[in-house]
């Protein structure tokens, strides 16, 4: 392997729970984490430590499962198993709740902006993604409820210069939406992973999509138009996805995520067996049916599931063509601590932040048992 | 020279493993792993049913022999169980799957990845339940709605 990673700095960022997500805002100096205290922090770099800037605490009620923040980096989206959407505007160093966005209902798994800054998307396990939009007055309106997905959608991410998203669904499959005529509606449906699709990316390029899964593999998917010269098969004016590599037999457990470094071309991933991959297209390979390789791989570089693999293009003191890796981890109650060190080596770097605690969970008041206990009734699974 | 004492130490370790003083590496870990499995199952089978005043041991829900663990590195280990639930309600069955892990993730100290089965043959929609109990992310969620977590802290509950 030629890079290797190295571990740049820890922090706990969510102490005594688990940090579902980070997103780095588009200067590259500030990293949101949110997680299972209902919180979003803000960290900054100072020197060589990374300090908590703000703890936004007040907006959830539930579990913060995805951040995102938006083009120009003004504001940042939180959604929460809550079924709400917060939009925190920044003013400074401090953030406010400019807006609660209502209608899911359940969960909220995912919430992305469009590169244009006024479409925003979000997904949710009652299977539907959102898509709102916001003048310049702040104001957020639902302009689409697309229910094409039969079963909870994981994530929603937006392609980086078109107005088309993308949505990864415990149903399977990928599906695509675009704008006609005033309304959106779903243009594609990919398919071929064998179990839940945990999340998205696009390339720089936006020609390719990379999807990761609980089936243990990615697939890159390419896009092709009307009339391309390699002859696949388009339905009238509507551009196919193809599915043009599967990258399997790397990962042992399920892919939670799936980053495509927009300065490198390199895919990273975030596995369920606590170890982070970066893969590398072999220079030279057929655009059609490319190969990846892996170029790097930290196994054990959690003590936990690794939940989030972000990218950052810029970020001070580091040169613009090294891109800094960030993880995190999810982590539940852990009575035996991490014994095996993370292996020291050269060249790019990462940052990651695990976390290490006392028990997220309090055992419950002792309770006298009186009886078989009452069940709400259920038709279905209430989750 | 070498040679001599190469031989030696072989024969001497032969004479140790013939002799039951010493064991070839691979014969050790059926060992460990049926110990493991051994905790593992100690801490399930107190687990009250949710319908029933019942453990699910006692339901036979949960056995010796639905507990499997293997290793995947040193000191992390592959927790396997397959449970059998006693009506085919789906409901049930996956709120004792909710039961089974967040019993482990609180008491199990050992550091381990976990798979909930239902045993094959005992269910008509059992991949759909599997799927659901093995997805964290759902699991996660359902211990945030106060209704579910009630009922599971009351099923999780230590005998007095």
């Amino acid at each position: 392997m030629k890079d290797s990673l190295v571990l740049l700095s820890r922090i706990l960022a969510h102490p005594d729970s688990r940090c579902w997500f980070l997103a780095w805002n588009p200067a590259g100096t500030l990293l949101a984490s949110c997680g299972g205290d209902r919180s979003v922090r803000i960290w900054g770099r100072e020197g060589d430590s990374w300090i908590c800037k703000s703890v936004l605490c007040e907006g959830h009620q539930r579990t913060v499962r995805k951040v995102a923040w938006s083009p120009c980096g003004n504001y940042l989206a939180s959604a929460s198993f809550d079924a709400t959407t917060c939009i925190w505007k920044k003013n400074e160093d401090d953030f406010e709740c400019v807006t609660t966005l209502e209608g899911h209902e359940n969960e909220v798994k995912s919430v992305a902006w469009a590169p244009s800054g006024n479409l925003l998307a979000t997904c949710s396990r009652d299977k539907s993604v959102w898509v709102w939009e916001v003048d310049e007055e702040d104001e957020y309106e639902c302009v689409s409820v697309l229910n094409s997905h039969t079963q909870d959608v994981k994530h929603v991410v937006w392609h980086p210069s078109q107005e088309l998203l993308a949505s990864a669904s415990y149903d399977d499959t990928v599906k695509l939406y675009r704008e006609e005529e005033d309304d959106w509606v779903c243009c594609a449906t990919l398919e071929g992973h064998e179990s839940t699709v945990w999340s998205l990316a696009f390339d720089p390029s936006g020609q390719r999509l990379a999807s990761c899964s609980d089936d243990r593999t990615v697939r890159i998917w390419r896009q092709y138009l009307p009339g391309n010269e390699q002859g696949v098969a388009c339905s009238g004016s509507e551009a196919s996805w193809k599915c043009v590599c599967t990258l399997s037999g790397f990962h042992s457990r399920t892919i939670y995520d799936v980053a495509w470094c927009q300065l490198t071309g390199t895919l990273a991933t975030a596995c369920g067996d606590d170890a982070i991959r970066v893969f590398e297209e072999d220079p030279g390979s057929d655009p059609q049916q490319p190969t990846f390789s892996l170029t790097a791989h930290v196994p054990q570089a959690h003590s936990q599931d690794v939940n989030c693999s972000w990218p950052s293009g810029s970020i001070s003191r580091l040169k613009a063509s090294e891109p800094l890796w960030l993880w995190i981890e999810s982590c539940f109650p852990r009575k035996c601590p991490r014994t095996s060190p993370v292996p020291k080596r050269t060249r790019r770097s990462i940052l990651d932040l695990p976390l290490f605690g006392p028990p997220a969970f309090r055992l419950g008041e002792r309770l006298r048992a009186t009886g078989p206990l009452t069940l709400p009734p259920l038709t279905r699974s209430p989750w | 020279m070498e040679r001599v004492s190469g031989l030696l130490s072989w024969t001497l370790s032969r004479f140790l493993w013939l002799s039951g003083l010493s064991e070839p590496g691979a014969a050790r870990q059926p060992r460990i792993m049926e110990e493991k499995a051994l905790e593992v199952y100690d801490l399930i089978r107190t687990i009250r049913d949710p319908e029933k005043p019942n453990t699910l041991e006692e339901l036979e829900v949960v056995t010796e022999s639905c507990v499997e663990v293997q290793e995947i590195n040193e000191d992390d280990y592959l927790v396997i169980i397959r449970f059998t639930p006693t009506v085919p309600h789906c409901s049930l069955a996956t709120l004792i799957g909710l039961c089974l892990r967040v019993k482990l993730q609180r008491c199990l100290p050992f550091k381990h990845k976990l798979e909930i089965y239902i045993s094959e043959g005992t269910h008509s929609t059992e991949e759909d339940i599997n799927k659901q109990i093995n997805d964290k992310e759902r699991v996660a969620a359902a211990m945030e709605n106060p209704n579910l977590r009630e009922i599971v802290e009351q099923c999780v509950l230590e005998p007095d």
